[in-house]
């Protein structure tokens, strides 16, 4: 029986291990599908991770290597090249290996650190031929940075989220000639530092509300792309094509976290997040079953995966030391042009200082104000100079804000200052 | 007067930078920013980051990046002297790989242990 | 000379290939691709029609029934995932119920066993999403669901095993009659045979007028689909079909044997049949179409569009004759086509007869088949499976949970596959909701290991359809 199995040896895994082990859980293990931990930060060579977390700039490989180094000064165990079949409210877990074959341990608390995987063209219906040559982004990484293998020469890339604007880079320096990066929404997806030094840089020109409508292709390879410029609804507009010769489309489309396991765990999901609906200290509806990172909601910088997921270790720690919290819990709402929030519900009462909020906003913000209403009443505002889709936000509720809440519910919206 | 985002972290700040007064930034949320905006208009730096053949190791490329930001103008050069480069596992973070590469000043290091 | 050429591999040639290779007879099958199935078989609509539809009287209306009937033994025989989950046909008014009494009256006559006409709450009982507009429907429990590109390549790795050989990027140019039979060239080296078997679907008129007069002309046809995930399968408990027009059965709603759900087609004549594609008017009439059915039905959950051709002709029937001496047709097999796929073979078998072709029987023909499908599998037999080859414990595709076990025993299968798309079809990877995005350069990996060749000449699916352009630092081997 373990204290504690992490699903996922990603970010999110690592930092809720070495946490949950901090915390003073010993028989911690982590479940890793790849043959060695970090996930997909071994395949994202640029830079920018750490900021916040080491105050450093580091590449995804040195990130991941900052948490491997604390774990291995843990005792913490690790299954690598194991996949878990199945997993389920009785906290066990089904895993298979070429090493080991099929097991079924037992935990007394779980974290589900899945991640999230990539949405593909058949999720987005771009008509026209189905040739080689239409990657997701991260899979073109995977050849690019860990294989060594060019996917194309003459590349468009549809959607304007981090790993396209990444890869645009990428390719670039390369020697591939990125054609365009296209967007359907009239607001890039990505952070704006990579839409300036991945694409500006570069001179490599983004078409904001436009999409491709046609890809055709020779010899069952990519060889042309049709874009189109979209009307407020989104359909495009007759006379407006962009023609593209061009040996490769790469999507960056948005990121699914990927729940089957939570599901079929009969866990409640968030159909927003596409994730688990998750308390203040990370817990799902299953007690002892908790999830962090991308497998509860997509987020933008690695850093806060690694926040959120100690404290979802932390939490899975107190599960199995002191039991489970048994405070009522007060459910957070969509306000205005809020799309979303984790965690969805905070019991109050179990909320030491201040409970973390993340949300994203639904549209582009100047100077705005963020609201946190109890029924009619303002508990508490944040200013912000700027909010975007693609941006992650983040506020501290108070514990004594928190206890001014009447009723069950807390809403939290944004709007323009 | 230039504006411009800063790209030191994700936060992406809208600086000015007032060329005519001594590349004054103003806009810029930490010091980090002005000094960014300050560079970005006389002489723009990039850490690059990119990859070597290696042999042996568990992956057929090795992650690299410059120790130091280069100029802008040069990123194509140093990824051509990358071609160069061939290293052998095993290798750990940090490792030189190409001192002073493109006489740029800087040095091309691993950043993933293989 | 060897005994029989067969020119097209989809479900017809391979169905005709296994048959006669139960025969002490020699046989080759041409196949243009590089890869058996690649036509018709590998995009469309994966049922097995009840045989209601055909006007009575036509080869159609026999066949279907036929073919039908034969399946469920065939696909056990063959470890083929089939399933008898029966069909409806929905009538949304008074006028469509008529038609669905004609269809009623026609299947009876056709043989079609089990089929009912049940009222509009009688289908939601059964099937509780489909539209409470449909006022009545013919129910037919005999119709099926089956994974057509795994029939197709049962059957030809049958036929394979008990001594069929299979030419794969062989493209007939030419047929010409010589002394006691046929030369056919190719692309490659040419075939002389004393018989030859024309099935190659919407070329099947153009390989038809190398030997005999003009007689009937392909019209391809095109439709398009919508795969969704298995997260949507429980929306269909059955083939859920609309009121057959001229165009063809309509835009159907069924579960699949992979558990996802499959929405389409439309149907478009097209000049030009080798890639059919999406069109964005296609897929706009599927949803529109398929909304009537269920006007529930969503797309979020969708995983993949795909478009398929089917071979049409000018004729109201199956082409299936002799068209010269020696030379069978099995041409303009449109649907049901799959369901006739065993009937037609054994038609074949019969007009070969008829020409004068008569081989013994081999003694002891394969005619089983068995694979391995840890998805499928329980624990204790998962576990065993392990044991035994410790590959079935690492998993590739994580979406469909396919082990390496899988996809290296189907690249040394009897039809070894050489590209991504054709692991796909034999061990499932890459079927599922992240569409390879996973698990695709695992099996660039695995293809190039098994068959000893660079990444770089990995295809995606038919000839040039390369995933990988170049190395990067190509300058530090230079």
């Amino acid at each position: 029986m373990y204290d504690l199995i992490v699903i996922g040896g990603g970010p999110a895994g690592l930092a809720a291990a070495n946490s949950a082990w901090q915390k003073g859980l010993r028989r911690i293990l982590i479940v890793e599908r790849d043959k060695e931990l970090g996930g997909i930060l071994n395949q994202c060579i640029h830079n920018g991770f750490g900021l916040h977390r080491f105050k450093e700039e580091l590449t995804g490989p040195e990130y991941a290597a900052r948490f491997i180094e604390m774990l291995n000064s843990t005792g913490v165990e690790v299954m690598l090249d194991t996949m878990v079949l199945e997993i389920n409210d009785q906290r066990q877990v089904h895993v298979i290996s070429a090493e080991k074959g099929y097991q079924v341990l037992e935990a007394r608390s779980i974290v589900l650190s899945m991640g999230c995987r990539e949405r593909t063209r058949g999720a987005i219906g771009i008509p026209g031929d189905r040739p080689a040559g239409v990657f997701t982004a991260g899979s073109a990484q995977r050849y690019l940075n860990l294989e060594g293998y060019m996917v194309g020469k003459r590349v468009v890339i549809l959607g304007s989220g981090d790993i396209g604007l990444i890869m645009a880079r990428r390719m670039t320096l390369e020697g591939a000639t990125v054609l365009a990066c296209v967007e359907l929404m009239p607001y890039s997806g990505g952070l704006m530092r990579n839409i300036v030094q991945c694409l500006q840089d570069w001179g490599i020109p983004l078409y904001l509300s436009h999409t491709i409508t046609d890809i055709q292709s020779q010899n069952g390879r990519v060889s042309h792309v049709t874009v189109q410029k979209l009307d407020e609804n989104r359909n495009p507009i007759p006379g407006t094509n962009l023609e593209f010769d061009c040996d490769t489309v790469l999507l960056s489309v948005g990121l699914i976290p990927e729940n089957e396991l939570t599901r079929a765990a009969g866990i409640e999901m968030d159909p927003r997040t596409n994730g688990a609906v998750v308390y203040e200290n990370m817990e799902t509806s299953v007690p002892g079953i908790f999830a962090c990172g991308n497998v509860v909601h997509v987020h933008d910088l690695v850093d806060y995966v690694s926040a959120e997921s100690e404290r979802a270790g932390a939490a899975a720690a107190e599960f199995v030391l002191k039991g489970k919290r048994e405070g009522t819990a007060l459910t957070v709402q969509n306000g205005a042009d809020v799309g979303y929030t984790v965690p969805q519900k905070i019991r109050v009462s179990d909320v030491e200082k201040a409970a973390d909020l993340f949300f994203r906003v639904r549209k582009v913000f100047r100077d705005s104000v963020i609201e946190v209403r109890s029924g009619d009443e303002l508990l508490l505002s944040f200013k912000r100079d700027h909010m975007a889709p693609g941006e992650m936000e983040h506020i501290l509720l108070p514990r004594k804000i928190l206890d001014q809440a009447r009723g069950d519910t807390l809403t939290v919206s944004a709007k323009e200052a | 007067m230039k504006e411009l985002v800063c790209i030191v972290c994700p936060k992406g700040c809208r600086l000015h930078v007032d060329e005519e007064n001594g590349f004054a930034v103003t806009g810029n949320s930490c010091p980090r920013g002005a000094a960014y905006g300050k560079n970005e208009i006389q002489n723009p730096t990039r850490v690059l980051t990119s990859t070597v053949k290696i042999t042996g190791g568990a992956y057929r490329r090795c992650p690299v990046k410059t120790d130091a930001a280069v100029p802008k103008g040069r990123l194509m050069d140093v990824m051509r002297a990358l071609n160069e480069v061939e290293i052998q596992s095993p290798v750990s973070i940090g490792q030189v790989v190409l001192a002073d590469v493109a006489g740029t000043g800087a040095n091309v290091v691993v950043t993933k242990a293989l | 000379m060897i005994d029989v050429a067969i020119i097209g591999c989809g479900v017809i040639g391979a169905a005709a290939a296994f048959e006669l290779s139960k025969y002490q007879a020699s046989v080759v099958i041409l196949e243009k691709e590089n890869d058996i199935a690649m036509g018709a078989t590998r995009a469309n609509s994966a049922i097995i029609h009840a045989g209601y539809d055909p006007k009575p009287g036509t080869l159609m209306a026999r066949l279907n029934v036929q073919g039908n009937a034969m399946t469920e033994q065939l696909c056990r025989d063959l470890d083929v995932p089939f399933s008898r989950i029966g069909s409806f046909v929905l009538a949304f008014s008074a006028q469509e119920a008529k038609t669905v009494q004609t269809l009623y009256e026609r299947g009876v006559q056709n043989g079609v066993p089990g089929l009912q006409v049940l009222s509009g709450d009688e289908v939601r009982q059964m099937d509780p999403l489909v539209s409470p507009e449909v006022v009545c429907a013919l129910y037919a429990p005999s119709a099926g669901i089956i994974t057509p590109w795994e029939y197709a390549l049962a059957l030809a790795e049958t036929a394979v095993r008990n001594g069929a050989e299979l030419r794969r990027s062989t493209r007939v140019t030419g047929i010409s009659k010589i002394e006691g039979g046929y030369r056919i060239e190719t692309n490659r080296e040419p075939v002389e045979a004393r018989y030859v078997i024309n099935a190659a679907g919407v070329y099947s008129d153009q390989i038809h007028d190398m030997v005999a007069p003009h007689a009937f002309t392909v019209i391809p046809s095109k439709g398009e689909y919508y795969v969704m995930d298995k997260s949507e399968c429980y929306r269909a408990r059955h083939v859920l079909f609309q009121c057959p027009n001229e165009a063809g059965k309509g835009v159907l709603i069924t579960p699949t044997m992979d558990h996802n759900l499959l929405v389409g087609p439309n149907a478009e004549n097209v000049d030009e049949p080798q890639h059919p594609s999406n069109t964005a008017r296609g897929m706009a009439f599927v949803r529109e179409k398929a909304a009537r059915t269920m006007p529930s039905l969503t797309y979020r959950a969708a995983i993949r569009n795909f478009a398929g051709i089917r071979a049409n002709t000018d004729i109201g029937d199956f082409q299936i004759s002799i068209a010269a001496e020696h030379f069978i047709d099995l041409a303009g097999i449109k649907s049901p086509g799959l369901s006739s796929a065993p009937a037609i073979a054994l038609e074949a078998v019969k007009l070969l007869k008829e020409c004068g072709f008569a081989p013994e029987k081999k003694e002891h023909p394969v005619t089983t088949r068995r694979k391995k499908r840890f998805r499928f599998m329980s624990e204790e037999e998962r576990k065993a499976a392990v044991s035994e080859n410790p590959l079935y414990g690492r998993v590739i595709c994580r979406c469909e949970t396919v082990t390496e076990g899988e996809i290296v025993d189907a690249i040394h299968s009897p039809i070894p596959p050489c590209s991504v798309d054709g692991v796909k079809r034999r061990a499932g990877s890459g079927m599922g909701r992240c569409q390879g995005g996973f698990c695709g350069p695992r099996v660039v990996d695995i293809l190039s290991r098994e068959l000893g060749i660079s990444p770089l000449c990995v295809l995606q699916d038919g000839e040039g359809s390369f995933i990988l352009m170049e190395e990067t630092k190509k300058e530090a081997q230079a």
